[in-house]
């Protein structure tokens, strides 16, 4: 991510303090994670310190400190899935791509995340590759649907 | 939205609402798509494409409205697709359902039967309302989606949307706003309870010169959605209502602060903002009454603690969601220092309703301390998942079992669980215990948010009330010490209970623990987390006593406690169970009892799911018992 589209992300906002959260958010979704430069740029055009900075981005969910994967996995764990057997999803994700929710696989292939709740409860245990529903997951159907991400 | 004239007057508004409703036509033919989350995951987008395709082809796409419609409740039958006006509701459709669809029911009056919803006896059902799932339902809040594009303001207008509004800012006063609010006995809805008017006068009593009102859709509970229900299909509802409370209030400034998670809500309600400050329903002066009202939506990046109060303004105000102690309230002292009145999705979609009927209306639905309705996300081993809005009062044992249509595969009702991570299990002998605050929270549970997740015969008790004690462990900001190593020693002890390794004496440790944090946790999320442990100890003790004492699961879910066995006098042979496992621990010939070897075995759970309904062969053991088995077979076979 370059420093001018970091700058015009803060300007959108016009550099204000108040807008931190919002303009790491505007960071993320443009660039997938948080790099340490564009946290200082932040720090530095706010006037906020590189602290502040930081223990916003680690606070919230939506931040990654570290690069995301090719392809984001997002399962649900959420009471009605995990009742549906969201940790056996969980558990083959591992056996595949050998990684727990908050990784990325050393391929950068996958990036594992639990969310709580997509609102899919009656397709539970749920899946989402990539944007796509994957839902009545047993072991071996996640199983497919991670070997047939390209 | 057709010309944009700014409405500088009450009269102005009539004259735009007249418009509206003369211009239409309640004969006509819509097609509603829903595209709530559960639908939208089961591709019901694709359903949509498809209607607006073969439409125009078919020509019928000038008689026929059609729309994208906020969530119609029935998830577990997605995608739902309602023909009104004669409210014909077709289920599971596909795209490739469309066409028939068209020719048959819009062209031609007809029924797709094989689209209709069958009852257990069999017989289709053409009417929406007639469903069982909808039948027993009392839809307030929550019944327009059907009828409404959440990106139309003329839908939410013909049905009488902003004149709420209208009403309070032209004929009525801010102190008898506040009066019929309190009146109507309306509670909070996410999760507290507290009394609405009372939260409106405290923040609109002590002097200031700023004041702010708040939606907060934060919803953070793990499986519930019904305000993103609410927000992504109507969200001028929850507009409305926030503006009669700023009115009501003295504020200028109003706040929706929305997980970013929910992008289509956040569009939905920028959209509905924008459409009304052209139309001048939103910004100075609004119908030249002298009220001045602009809202602002915060994209809240995910802490399920920023639910909480002060936590969620300290994230508007741009630092870290984290709770402060709460010696002032947020009433007095919020955000930026300025009373404040934070409410929920829920109870400000509810306040539109209460000024246009009046607060006698709104008291005669419900119980003595609930007034009015709830919504429910019915989840979990229930057949009928959904969304759910059921008047106050009525019994868990007819929204299960009526509405929700019991439990999935006919298995046993165990528990159900309300409140989310700050609330507790109810057991079956309790099923007829009525929805209502008090009696919820009598019970060891709360009404909480609305989340309701109905657990079968197959759920440990104790691995649930780990699960919400991972997720709180997870989700707690750490800025108080009973909160932050409080849950961390209950999960420890959790944990050991799950691992066969719990002494008689943890069940007393727990109990002191959750003492403390009850007494000292800084906010709710800490003073609540003992919860889901103290309810299912409560209810549950025998699960917890076989934990420790026989080493049992007595759902058969606790891996260290469980081992697989099939049952060779049941098992047939059919060989799905040895296709499945991963592991090839199962061996056998076609059509002669299949063997697990419990040394391969990763107890994925695979088999026991796969073996068919009738057969039932694979069975849970338990681990300590693994052993024993094995010599008995092997004694059976020299024998």
């Amino acid at each position: 991510m370059t420093q001018d589209k970091i700058d015009q992300i803060i300007d959108k906002f016009e550099a204000k303090p108040r807008a931190l959260i919002m303009i790491l958010m505007d960071i993320q979704h443009h660039n997938r994670w948080l790099p340490k430069e564009a946290l200082e740029r932040v720090s530095e055009r706010l006037g906020v310190p590189l602290a502040k900075v930081q223990q916003i981005a680690a606070f919230y969910k939506t931040f990654s400190l570290v690069p995301k994967g090719d392809h984001e996995l997002h399962v649900c764990t959420g009471t009605s899935c995990h009742l549906r057997g969201a940790q056996k999803v969980l558990d083959t994700v591992y056996e595949v791509a050998g990684i727990r929710p908050g990784e990325t696989d050393s391929e950068s292939k996958f990036s594992l995340t639990a969310v709580n709740c997509m609102g899919a409860c009656s397709l539970g245990p749920v899946m989402m590759v990539d944007g796509q529903y994957h839902g009545r997951l047993a072991p071996s159907k996640t199983e497919d649907v991670l070997k047939n991400v390209k | 939205m057709s010309e944009i004239e700014k409405l500088l007057n009450p009269s102005d508004f009539e004259a735009f609402q007249k418009k509206i409703v003369e211009g239409r036509d309640p004969n006509r033919t819509a097609v509603a798509v829903c595209s709530g989350p559960g639908c939208l995951a089961y591709a019901s987008g694709k359903v949509f494409d498809r209607f607006k395709v073969e439409l125009l082809e078919s020509g019928l796409a000038e008689e026929v409205t059609l729309a994208q419609t906020g969530c119609h409740g029935f998830c577990e039958r997605g995608p739902s697709v309602v023909i009104l006006p004669d409210e014909i509701c077709y289920l599971r459709v596909s795209p490739d359902d469309v066409k028939e669809i068209i020719e048959t029911t819009l062209r031609g009056g007809g029924i797709v039967e094989r689209l209709l919803y069958k009852g257990e006896d069999g017989l289709p059902v053409q009417k929406e309302s007639d469903i069982p799932f909808y039948k027993h339902q009392q839809k307030v809040v929550f019944g327009d989606n059907k009828r409404i594009d959440p990106r139309s303001i003329d839908d939410y207008i013909a049905r009488g949307g902003y004149t709420a509004l209208v009403k309070a800012i032209t004929t009525m006063s801010p102190e008898t706003v506040i009066a019929e609010v309190k009146e109507s006995g309306l509670r909070g809805r996410g999760g507290g309870g507290f009394p609405a008017g009372a939260k409106w006068e405290a923040t609109a009593k002590p002097p200031a010169d700023t004041r702010y009102v708040i939606v907060n859709a934060d919803e953070g509970d793990p499986g519930a959605y019904m305000d993103r229900g609410i927000l992504e299909g109507n969200p001028h509802s929850v507009i409305e209502g926030l503006m009669i409370g700023g009115y009501a209030i003295g504020a200028n400034e109003g706040y929706i602060y929305v997980r970013q998670e929910y992008p289509l809500a956040i569009d939905n309600v920028l959209y509905a903002l924008e459409v009304l400050r052209e139309i001048g329903l939103l910004g100075e002066n609004i119908l030249g009454t002298g009220f001045n009202f602009d809202i602002i939506v915060h994209k809240g990046a995910g802490a399920f603690v920023s639910g909480e109060s002060s936590a969620l303004m300290s994230a508007i105000e741009g630092r870290v969601g984290e709770p402060r102690p709460k010696y002032i309230r947020t009433s007095i002292s919020g955000l930026r220092g300025k009373p404040s009145c934070l409410n929920n999705v829920e109870t400000w979609a509810n306040v539109p309703l209460i000024i246009n009927k009046g607060a006698d209306w709104f008291k005669s639905i419900g119980t003595e301390g609930s007034k009015g309705t709830k919504i429910f996300s019915l989840v979990g081993n229930v057949k009928n998942t959904g969304l759910v809005e059921v008047p106050m009062g009525m019994t868990l044992r007819q929204i299960i079992f009526d509405i929700g249509g019991g439990i999935r595969d006919d298995k046993e009702f165990k528990a159900v669980q309300t409140g989310g991570p700050s609330g507790g299990v109810i057991p079956e002998d309790m099923l007829d215990l009525h929805v209502d605050y008090d009696e919820l929270y009598a019970a060891g549970s709360m009404m909480g948010s609305g989340g309701m997740i109905v657990m079968d015969k197959d759920t440990c008790m104790v691995n649930v009330a780990k699960y919400f004690l991972e997720f709180l462990s997870d989700e707690s900001c750490g800025k108080c010490v009973p909160c932050r190593d409080g849950i961390d020693q209950l999960l420890e002890v959790l944990q050991r209970l799950t691992s066969g390794n719990a002494l008689e004496e943890d069940l007393e440790l727990i109990e002191d623990i959750s003492l403390m944090m009850k007494e000292c946790a800084l906010c709710g999320l800490g003073q609540s987390a003992p919860n889901p442990v103290l309810s299912s100890i409560k209810y549950f003790k025998d699960e917890y006593i076989a934990h420790i004492a026989e080493k049992r699961c007595p759902g058969g879910v606790c891996k260290a406690l469980i081992a697989y066995t099939i049952d060779k006098e049941k098992c047939i042979g059919c060989g799905k169970c040895m296709k499945v496992c991963p592991v090839a621990a199962i061996t056998g010939e076609k059509k002669s009892p299949h063997k697990i070897n419990n040394a391969l075995c990763v107890k994925c759970d695979s088999c026991y799911q796969e073996c068919p309904a009738k057969v039932q062969a694979v069975t849970k053991i338990r681990q300590a018992d693994v052993i024993t088995a094995f010599a008995t077979s092997e004694e059976a076979a020299n024998e």
